[in-house]
């Protein structure tokens, strides 16, 4: 039973590992093609790591510890929080930890990490991204509680593992509270993965950064770490949201059957989720940085709004 | 869209008597040899009556027994006014300008930098000088001989402190995150709001001026074509013209048709790639690729019909060195209506996306009085209200007869200045069918004689606003100095004042709506 358990938690922390950049390559094609342009292929990003990977890192004399050890903490919790979300079966080793909160916890110990290393060097555009990085997190977090209190509050529990078995169970019902809950769901995924119209990923001006200003001083395998650790935060938080609001498919039972069939699922809402992605990117601008805000304070309040049509009403 | 005159209402005079002397060339260029006194009093008179400062520089005029002499160029009444001002002695000094005209502050910085000519202005730090020569060494003077440069130790220069609680300061540049020209903005901050901004510039000086005193007049047409390659038509057309006035050369009438042309076609390119530039600022990748498109489409037209992608060494000393045929005239035709069409559909695109407008609407803006005090020219000028273009102002063939209507708009924020290139697109793209319609036959090019006369102003409106060149020759020592202008001199300071309290995160946007010359300015 153990081992088991074992193989499938390996497979999963594997696959989320390996698919993430594909991901990343397959939201930048979308996005090339909904501009008109051919695009770098599905494989760009991992020619990237890998250009990375063997390139000599260049560390400043004045970085401290934290600052080299930063991209390894941040690849860790990114992994972790892969390997617990049950977005694929539901008997996972790490099922027991899988909770909405401690998930959360996990987020924010990395996004930490990140914003004192960026400090660590004192330089302005690492200072002004951790400062900016804090802002957007601190309102996207109570956002992120919000959602996943409203599957919490149907299924009586926080776990996730509870949850996904309990909306996977009721079949096909339309709960209005989780359509709510669903929207500021998105809206928190743009602002935590640095995308349009919170912060474009591919800019190259440093004062309108937000997430790359943290990384401007690393390079090398450091860089490759911090680009792969978003890569995989990027699968993770369509992966929570597809085993909230789209949980079928998900195998419960204890054989190791169901599982290729769950995986060909799982790919296929990925690249549903990621081309509504690249959509959303292509159809927006960024926002100017202090409405923000107001942008994250909207998703808290429809992910409140879910929660109390809940509460008050049962839906 | 109707045309007024800056000096509707004021007085006539020209002040003290000096001894004018028209130039010949399309403008109405006066020239006068002028004394400190007078110097003062023509400047504070045509600061007084709205005249306009185009350019300071000064010459090392010591082989003709005249010393150092400092020029100045204004617009006012119904002529250009050149004045020159000869300061004898081994430390010139001359009588500032900037506590009338704040855009002479830095011309009047790299003068000293540059020739070692001092004035009385409060502002002693250099500007174009970093390490690559000494403070006492004046790259300009004839007798400096450096060929190299010979790295310095860098001298401290101050930036103006803001102080108050939790301000601080942003260093950015001059080496960026992306592939972009040096520059170095100093911010002083709250939070993520700017409240100063101060510009270092000058890490593409390039000596170019120092180079064109040891080339022939008539062959360094094509190092000014590429001062600024963006503007390369226009650098060499102000060149060209400044060459004609001094070697009294008429350029056929086809040949002046032509480079109306070439600058429209070059007016339109860059119009086009800086409104791509601005989508993708603003996060609108979609808008980035479509101008993207339509410029690189543009640019293949010009490398097929002009032999160049920019236009470099299309106009030449006595003309232009490329002629079009009647299938060329109906390539451009059909280029000209598919391009307004699908620029069209893009502004429709821009003006109704809700986002791009939140961003463009309202940022950096510079208000009419302001950009007037400071001197603003060209777009970001016409972008406040301010009728300043040269194709109507000083009208010469063929303006006069396509009779180029302006485009204005009155915010002064980037939806204004984005508003103007999509309304000159429109309107080039008219003056270019009017050319194209009415071209007249001939010979494109005349022979230019060796040059004969001292002074010679040549002036184009490039993109950006007016490029002015002009030569000053010593006939007795064969010698000659060739100043050229770029507009970002007017125009860089207005961007320091129209980011005061915008976001830190809005100044990329705001730079990139005056999209100004580092290597124009630099030289």
């Amino acid at each position: 039973m153990i081992a088991h358990l074992l193989v499938r938690q390996t497979i999963q922390i594997l696959f989320v590992i390996a698919m993430a950049p594909l991901l990343a390559g397959w939201i930048r094609q979308c996005r090339a093609w909904l501009s008109n342009r051919s695009g770098a292929g599905l494989l760009q990003p991992y020619r990237e790591l890998f250009k990375l990977l063997r390139k000599q890192p260049v560390v400043a004399e004045e970085a401290s510890m934290l600052f080299v050890a930063t991209p390894y903490v941040v690849f860790a919790a990114m992994v972790v929080a892969g390997a617990m979300i049950p977005m694929i079966t539901t008997r996972l080793l790490l099922a027991g930890a899988a909770d909405a909160v401690a998930l959360a916890g996990v987020f924010t110990m990395a996004r930490i990490f990140a914003a004192l290393a960026a400090m660590d060097l004192g330089t302005a555009f690492g200072s002004m991204g951790a400062r900016r990085t804090m802002l957007v997190g601190f309102l996207a977090e109570p956002a992120l509680l919000m959602v996943l209190f409203t599957p919490a509050l149907i299924s009586g529990s926080t776990s996730l593992v509870v949850i996904v078995h309990d909306l996977a169970r009721h079949g096909v019902i339309l709960y209005p509270s989780m359509v709510f809950a669903a929207a500021a769901y998105v809206m928190v995924t743009l602002a935590e993965n640095a995308r349009l119209p919170v912060d474009n990923p591919d800019t190259h001006l440093e004062l309108t950064m937000i997430h790359e200003a943290l990384n401007l001083e690393y390079s090398g395998r450091y860089l490759a770490l911090i680009e792969w650790s978003a890569a995989i935060k990027l699968l993770v938080y369509i992966g929570i949201g597809a085993a909230l609001f789209l949980p079928w498919g998900i195998t419960q039972g204890p054989g190791l059957a169901g599982l290729p069939m769950a995986y060909a699922l799982l790919v296929a809402k990925l690249a549903a989720a990621g081309t509504g992605l690249a959509a959303i990117e292509t159809l927006s601008a960024k926002l100017r940085l202090f409405r923000v805000p107001e942008f994250l304070g909207t998703a808290f309040l429809l992910a409140v709004l879910g929660l109390l049509v809940r509460y008050l009403f049962g839906h | 869209m109707s045309f007024v005159h800056p000096n509707d209402g004021f007085p006539m005079t020209r002040g003290p008597a000096v001894g004018w002397a028209r130039l010949p060339g399309p403008l109405p260029v006066d020239h006068a040899w002028v004394d400190d006194a007078s110097w003062r009093a023509l400047c504070e008179q045509w600061h007084a009556q709205d005249g306009r400062l185009i350019t300071l520089w000064g010459s090392d005029e010591r082989p003709a027994g005249l010393g150092f002499v400092v020029h100045a160029v204004f617009t006012y009444a119904d002529a250009w006014h050149w004045i020159s001002l000869a300061t004898p002695g081994d430390r010139p000094r001359f009588s500032a300008l900037s506590d009338l005209f704040p855009e002479a502050a830095r011309l009047e910085r790299a003068l000293f930098d540059l020739l070692g000519i001092s004035c009385d202005a409060r502002d002693k730090r250099p500007w174009l000088r970093h390490e690559a020569w000494g403070p006492a060494d004046f790259p300009l003077r004839r007798d400096f001989t450096q060929a190299a440069p010979v790295p310095k130790e860098a001298d401290p220069y101050p930036f103006v402190r803001v102080q108050g609680a939790g301000v601080h300061e942003i260093a950015v540049g001059p080496v960026h995150a992306g592939t972009i020209e040096p520059g170095h903005f100093r911010f002083s901050v709250v939070g993520d709001e700017i409240l100063r901004l101060e510009e270092r510039l000058g890490y593409t000086h390039k000596g170019i001026a120092k180079r064109l005193e040891g080339m022939g007049l008539t062959d360094a047409g094509r190092l000014v074509g590429r001062v600024c390659a963006d503007s390369t038509a226009a650098y060499a057309g102000a060149y060209a013209l400044a060459v004609e006035a001094v070697s009294a050369c008429a350029v056929p009438p086809r040949g002046v048709w032509l480079r109306a042309l070439l600058w429209e076609r070059e007016r339109i390119a860059n119009h086009l790639g800086d409104l791509g530039a601005l989508c993708q600022d603003g996060g609108l990748a979609f808008g980035h690729t479509q101008f993207g498109l339509l410029k690189e489409r543009y640019l293949q037209t010009q490398a097929r019909l002009f032999g160049h992608r920019y236009l470099m060494d299309t106009i030449v000393p006595g003309g232009v060195a490329c002629d079009i045929d009647s299938a060329a005239i109906s390539d451009m035709e059909r280029e000209c209506t598919a391009l307004l069409e699908a620029t069209r559909r893009l502004r429709h695109i821009i003006d109704d996306h809700a986002g791009l407008q939140e961003r463009f609407l309202g940022a950096g803006r510079l208000d009419r009085t302001r950009a007037r005090a400071l001197g603003a020219v060209g777009l970001a000028a016409r972008a406040s209200g301010i009728h300043s273009d040269l194709r109507l102002l000083w009208p010469s063939p063929p303006y006069d007869s396509l009779k180029a209507r302006i485009c204005l708009q009155e915010q002064g924020d980037v939806a204004a200045r984005v508003a103007v290139r999509f309304d000159e697109i429109e309107e080039s793209a008219r003056l270019i069918r009017v050319i194209l319609a009415e071209i007249p036959q001939g010979p494109v090019r005349a022979p230019c004689a060796p040059p004969k006369g001292t002074l010679g102003l040549g002036a184009v409106e490039g993109w950006r606003g007016p490029i002015v060149v002009a030569i000053t020759r010593t006939p007795e020592c064969a010698r000659h100095h060739v100043h050229i202008h770029d507009p970002s001199w007017q125009n860089w300071p207005l961007l320091e004042h129209a980011v005061l309290l915008d976001l830190v995160p809005d100044f990329p946007l705001i730079n990139k709506s005056f999209n100004l010359a580092y290597s124009g300015h630099d030289q």
